[in-house]
């Protein structure tokens, strides 16, 4: 058994505990290159996982406790493709962190690393109750993180976020004591086999418990009506945080991916799509609701904020439309938008630190000492995140589109994703105006950008032209990853049924 | 039994929802808590209550699952811990913002005082 899948686990949770120890607790170097190497050595990992996973899915016997019994890890192209996003939005923001965040507070490395460990146990894991125990870990590390640097806005955030999601935790644990007492399993590719044979009377219990998950993770990935605490949080977070936090509410859409499109989605007999009705509207009413956040954003933090709600909205679309069938172009979307939105929290900070007290609001204020630049990247990104051509957010778009086959669905996602790009536009427009152009006097300020935070924007920013390039392999890869949603659990079903047949010859 | 147990996993969630939509942060943390309460309770009610077995095999006639206790005793750990850092956060929003309302800003005396006069 190769212990691949559970490195990506294990390196940033030990490199974070090692952090904490005497040696190191104190040596700020030390920790920054400790996290930097960990977290490049993350992405190899991941890659190499990538490849594995691509020729068949892994399993990772914990404890070696067989399943359905034991927990399990399952790498599949879809987990070892978000654990990937994962490790690289990771580095670039710990390399812009490594210019100044570093210093607002003590233990901002360790943290960090936990809540990686944390996002990629939710990733890698096939058990419904660790996946529990994983948010719990990436919930608490992001707590910490969200008020680290302190201050009132980041408190009065932090209360509202930690009290959501500590209900939000509750709502979970129930739902999960109602699947559990009536399919009797927490492996997820035993549950979506055992859906299938559940009694009438079991399927009304089954359907509650799933539906209370589903406003489990409506919250974590910022679905309507439970998204009102997004912009408020990711604006308020540091920057770096603020790009990790990019794919954190695409931790709350893999779940959804995993339980609707796994356990409830095709295989599931009469309880087959049964959240997909609910999905749909909600996904739209997100979307619209994202757009009039854009619109009234006061500051470019809470406009990028509100790009992150959109995108929650379009990817919850890709992945009811066509039955499913377009996950592959919502996979691609969700690569787009995590990296773009995460480049997009970074430029906002620096466009901030440099133009002083008016921070990153649209209003007039003194030009920034390195504009130009600043200037060039802000226009990149927002061309990718708005969708135009040339950029991948032009692509994602198209394929999201071409996803909608049936003319009713069409007329619908292409009116708000259209209407959605048409008026992030205008949103992006007249916030560069602003933010660039409308300048009192000529003196600019003395705040330079560090040479490590020029590094960390443009590299999350050249996904977007690489992805472009790439869009062939890439889309091609998403495709499979997105099957992997109902084939991995046949395939785990096979590997239990093995270890069964193996019992029953050994007695 | 299971009338009883339904009933106090009931009155407590329901204690702890209500608490939580309070505007004051020392309430919402003791609604937290019982919610957590209830929530353990049910989830050790979802292996089905049984007495007199044991979550042991061999040990009694009668066995019970023994899965539903360690996932109480994982959710308690994880509570607890959420728990102790919700009040630290309470406490320090406190000192931080000066009230202990959950929004930062509580609702000015002069507004409250004008709801009263409306209702009387």
């Amino acid at each position: 058994m190769t212990h691949l899948p559970i490195l990506p686990i294990l390196l940033p949770s030990l490199v974070g505990i090692l952090l904490i120890l005497p040696p190191f607790a104190n040596h700020l170097r030390m920790q920054r290159w400790f996290t930097l190497g960990a977290l490049g050595v993350l992405v190899i990992i991941a890659i190499e996982l990538l490849m594995t996973t691509d020729q068949s899915p892994l399993i990772y016997i914990l404890g070696g406790w067989h399943p359905p019994f034991g927990i399990m890890l399952l790498a599949d192209r879809l987990s070892a493709l978000l654990v990937l996003l994962t490790a690289v939005l990771a580095f670039c923001a710990a390399l812009y962190g490594a210019a100044y965040e570093e210093t607002t507070g003590r233990f901002f490395y360790p943290l960090f690393l936990f809540q990686i460990m944390g996002i990629n146990g939710a990733f890698l894991t096939g058990d419904a109750f660790n996946l529990f125990v994983f948010f719990e870990i990436l919930l608490i590390a992001s707590y910490a993180l969200l008020i680290h640097g302190g201050g009132k806005e980041k408190t009065k955030a932090s209360f509202h976020y930690i009290t959501l999601n500590l209900i939000g935790s509750a709502f979970f644990l129930i739902a999960l004591g109602t699947l559990y007492g009536t399919l009797g399993t927490l492996n997820m590719a035993d549950m979506s086999n055992r859906v299938t044979t559940l009694m009438p009377s079991g399927q009304i219990i089954a359907k509650a418990g799933g539906m209370l998950l589903l406003v489990v993770f409506g919250l974590k990935s910022a679905m309507l009506p439970l998204q009102f605490w997004l912009p408020k949080t990711y604006a308020a977070a540091s920057a770096p945080v603020a790009a990790l936090f990019a794919i954190m509410t695409k931790v709350g859409l893999y779940s959804i991916y995993r339980v609707f499109g796994g356990i409830f989605g095709e295989t599931a007999g009469s309880l087959a799509f049964m959240a997909h009705g609910w999905i749909w509207p909600l996904a739209i009413a997100t979307l619209v609701f994202g757009m009039l956040g854009a619109l009234a954003a006061p500051s470019l933090r809470l406009l990028t904020s509100n790009m992150v709600i959109i995108s929650v909205g379009t990817l919850l679309l890709t992945f009811v439309v066509n039955q499913g069938n377009a996950l592959g172009a919502g996979l691609y979307y969700l690569i787009h938008s995590t990296l773009v939105t995460g480049a997009l929290f970074l430029l906002a900070d620096q466009i901030r630190v440099q133009r002083g007290n008016a921070q990153d609001r649209f209003v007039v204020s003194r030009p920034m000492a390195q504009g130009k630049p600043l200037g060039i990247l802000y226009m990149i990104a927002a061309i990718a995140v708005v969708g135009l051509p040339p950029l991948s957010g032009f692509i994602g778009k198209l394929l999201v589109l071409q996803g909608a086959v049936e003319p009713q669905e069409q007329t619908w996602l292409w009116g708000t994703v259209l209407v959605s790009s048409l008026l992030a536009l205008i949103a992006f427009s007249r916030a560069g105006t602003a933010l660039f152009w409308h300048l009192s006097g000529s003196k600019p300020g003395s705040e330079t950008a560090h040479p490590l935070q020029w590094t960390a924007i443009v590299l999350l920013l050249s996904a977007s032209p690489l992805l472009t390039i790439f869009a062939g392999p890439v889309t091609e890869f998403t495709d499979r990853a997105a099957d992997d949603v109902v084939n991995s659990h046949e395939f785990v079903l096979q590997i239990i049924d093995q270890q069964e047949a193996l019992h029953s010859d050994g007695h | 039994m299971e009338l009883i147990f339904a009933l106090c996993v009931g009155v407590l969630t329901s204690c702890g929802i209500y608490l939580c939509l309070r505007g004051t942060t020392f309430s919402v943390v003791l609604g937290l808590t019982l919610l957590s309460y209830s929530v353990n309770l049910f989830l050790f009610a979802s292996g089905r209550l049984a007495l007199n077995a044991a979550p042991i095999l061999k040990h009694s006639e009668q066995i019970t699952d023994p899965l539903p206790q360690a996932l109480v005793l994982t959710a308690i750990v994880i509570g607890f811990a959420m728990t102790a850092f919700a009040v630290i956060l309470a406490m320090r929003a406190r000192a931080d913002l000066g009230n202990d309302h959950v929004d930062g800003t509580p609702p000015s005396l002069e507004q409250t005082l004008r709801q009263k006069d409306k209702r009387s």
